[in-house]
């Protein structure tokens, strides 16, 4: 364990850094098995802020349960700081579609399920807590139950729930998915904040390409099932971020149009195979590509 | 506290539910007299067609046989007084208890278990799920022959009537819980009995309070057609074996008003029981009544 000095509410953020290598991961029964990820390889850089894009269904959140542990991949290795991943740990902290607060617990609870769970509720880390709870605006809701709050108050009590455990890895899959609009675009800029404050290496997945591009320091993009990595964008534009910069850059815009350009190929060569992922895809991008 | 006293006299929810009970009241009354009212010569013809349809002549179908709800009222105000008719009340409401707490203090864990281990749900549920559709009802003779006293025998078949359906609903519950809050109570360093306690027991405690209720509502239902069965304890002289027994020696000693008597005082019983469970059930699962 590290030591946490007595004054300093926070934590000190140790980045970790995660290599996924030649991964493949199969359901199915033996000789009738189906390749949901085939020889995957990429690399969540330290202190960065991942994106990985690709069309739904395409194998993202399969992934994301083999970087957290809860599956194990087929066959190659998935490594944290050079260590295998064995199982779920705190070290690798995953903010799931939806909420995943649990209903019976007020905000607070929530928060403090972690160092609860451990037995590491100290005088420390509850001074971390408080400065959590206002990190993330929900103060004044420390003793509400997540069916009394919004969407955005759920997804912001979910980053503290998951902060205060201080991950070297915090892994995001579609956490704003089923968000208004707005709701949406103010959490980008909050969580990216949240991002460059503290220095944490992040892994965040979408499907959405505005979001990638907002959020990202680098870009993976997918392939269909079987899942692969098709290209690895540096999204160089400058932190922080704000929503009517982007909209307004060029480089921003570049960066979205060469993604969705690689997204596109891909749909159209699984199109080609009779995928219906892709058909959806194809029609999306499609209404995007008028729209612009 | 004072102020939603005030809002609940106000509702129009409450006075269409005392509209709807008086409604019922005099209907019944009126459907009960319908024998000394139709007995002027102007009803001949309805008398007739009702004959024709089959049915006695000289009152409204079916409810003309059953008492008046005045009637009903003097029967109870005889009986009232009398410790006969509380002592049927204390002892049906004390198998009812008696045999629901047993339930639940079984069922709970025995639900838990058969959730969370699987070689426990290997080795119990088949079993149990050959015993669960026997009818309570059905262990009547057995159980007076397996138990030493009518009143453990009685008991004993309450306790079925709420035991499977709390236990279903028990492992119904603790299966349902999102996979997802798992893997998050995992991911934070959560394991085991913190799991159990934190995730699991909390998350089955809806189901817990849903199936407590329904498993209530049979133990009533239950324990009154025992006491008729085995003749409610009858042993213990001048004192009645239950509302059960009440109903039915009010039966065998034809007195119909005393019937329906101790049929309301059933339904009354029942109603507070369910309210005292929806109160407990609210308390337990704060988070639900919130939004």
């Amino acid at each position: 364990m590290t030591q946490v000095s007595p004054a300093a509410a926070r934590p000190t953020v140790q980045p970790g850094e995660i290599v996924v290598t030649g991964v493949t991961k199969s359901y199915g029964a033996a000789g009738r098995s189906k390749d949901v990820v085939r020889d995957c390889t990429f690399t969540i850089e330290r202190g960065k802020l991942t994106v990985m894009i690709g069309p739904s269904g395409c194998g993202k959140s399969t992934l994301i349960r083999l970087l957290a542990g809860f599956e194990r991949p087929t066959s190659g290795t998935v490594q944290l700081d050079g260590q295998p991943v064995t199982g779920p740990d705190r070290d690798r902290l995953v903010v799931f579609q939806e909420t995943a607060l649990f209903p019976w617990m007020t905000t607070y609870d929530n928060i403090l399920y972690g160092p609860r769970a451990r037995g590491e509720v100290t005088r420390e880390t509850l001074d971390f807590a408080e400065f959590l709870l206002n990190k993330v605006g929900l103060q004044e809701f420390r003793n509400k139950y997540p069916l009394q709050l919004s969407g955005g108050m759920q997804r912001r009590a979910e980053l503290a729930r998951a902060m205060i455990n201080n991950p070297r890895v915090m892994v995001l899959d579609e956490p704003f998915r089923g968000l208004d609009a707005m709701t949406k675009e103010l959490m980008w800029e909050y969580y990216s904040r949240l991002v460059e404050e503290s220095g944490r290496t992040n892994f965040f997945v979408t499907t959405d390409i505005d979001e990638a591009v907002f959020l990202a320091d680098r870009l993976l993009v997918m392939s269909n099932i079987p899942t692969q990595v098709r290209a690895v964008v540096e999204v160089d534009l400058p932190r922080p971020r704000r929503l009517t910069d982007m909209v307004e850059s060029d480089r921003a815009n570049e960066i979205k149009r060469e993604a969705l350009s690689i997204l596109h190929a891909e749909a159209m060569r699984s199109f080609a195979r009779g995928s219906k992922a892709a058909a959806d895809f194809v029609e999306a991008y499609l209404k995007r590509a008028n729209r612009a | 506290m004072a102020a939603r006293m005030g809002r609940m006299l106000t509702s129009r929810t409450l006075w269409r539910g005392v509209a709807s009970i008086l409604i019922f009241l005099v209907l019944w009354e009126i459907g009960s007299r319908s024998k000394q009212w139709m007995a002027p010569e102007m009803f001949a013809p309805l008398k007739a067609l009702l004959g024709a349809l089959g049915f006695k002549k000289d009152y409204l179908p079916w409810i003309g046989t059953v008492p008046a709800p005045s009637g009903v009222l003097a029967a109870w105000l005889e009986v009232v007084g009398s410790a006969g008719y509380w002592q049927s009340w204390y002892m049906s409401f004390f198998r009812v208890m008696g045999g629901f707490v047993a339930a639940m203090l079984v069922g709970i864990p025995f639900g838990l278990m058969l959730a969370v281990s699987r070689t426990a749900n290997g080795i119990f549920f088949p079993t149990f799920e050959v015993l669960r559709p026997i009818p309570p009802l059905a262990w009547v003779p057995a159980s007076i022959i397996f138990w030493p006293t009518q009143e453990l025998s009685i008991t004993f078949v309450t306790f079925l009537g709420a035991f499977y359906t709390i236990v279903i609903n028990v492992l119904g519950g603790a299966r349902s819980i999102d996979v997802r809050y798992f893997q998050a109570a995992q991911s934070m360093g959560s394991s085991g009995w913190d799991i159990f306690r934190r995730i699991i027991l909390p998350g089955t405690l809806p189901s817990i309070v849903v199936g407590s209720a329904v498993g209530m509502g049979i133990t009533w239902e239950v324990v009154v057609a025992a006491e008729m069965i085995s003749g409610g304890g009858s042993q213990q002289a001048g004192t009645g074996g239950g509302l059960g027994f009440f109903i039915w020696n009010s039966y065998v000693g034809g007195s119909y008003e005393q019937i329906v008597v101790g049929m309301i005082s059933i339904g009354i019983a029942g109603y507070f029981s369910s309210e005292l469970l929806r109160w407990l059930g609210k308390y337990v699962t704060p988070w639900l009544r919130v939004r």
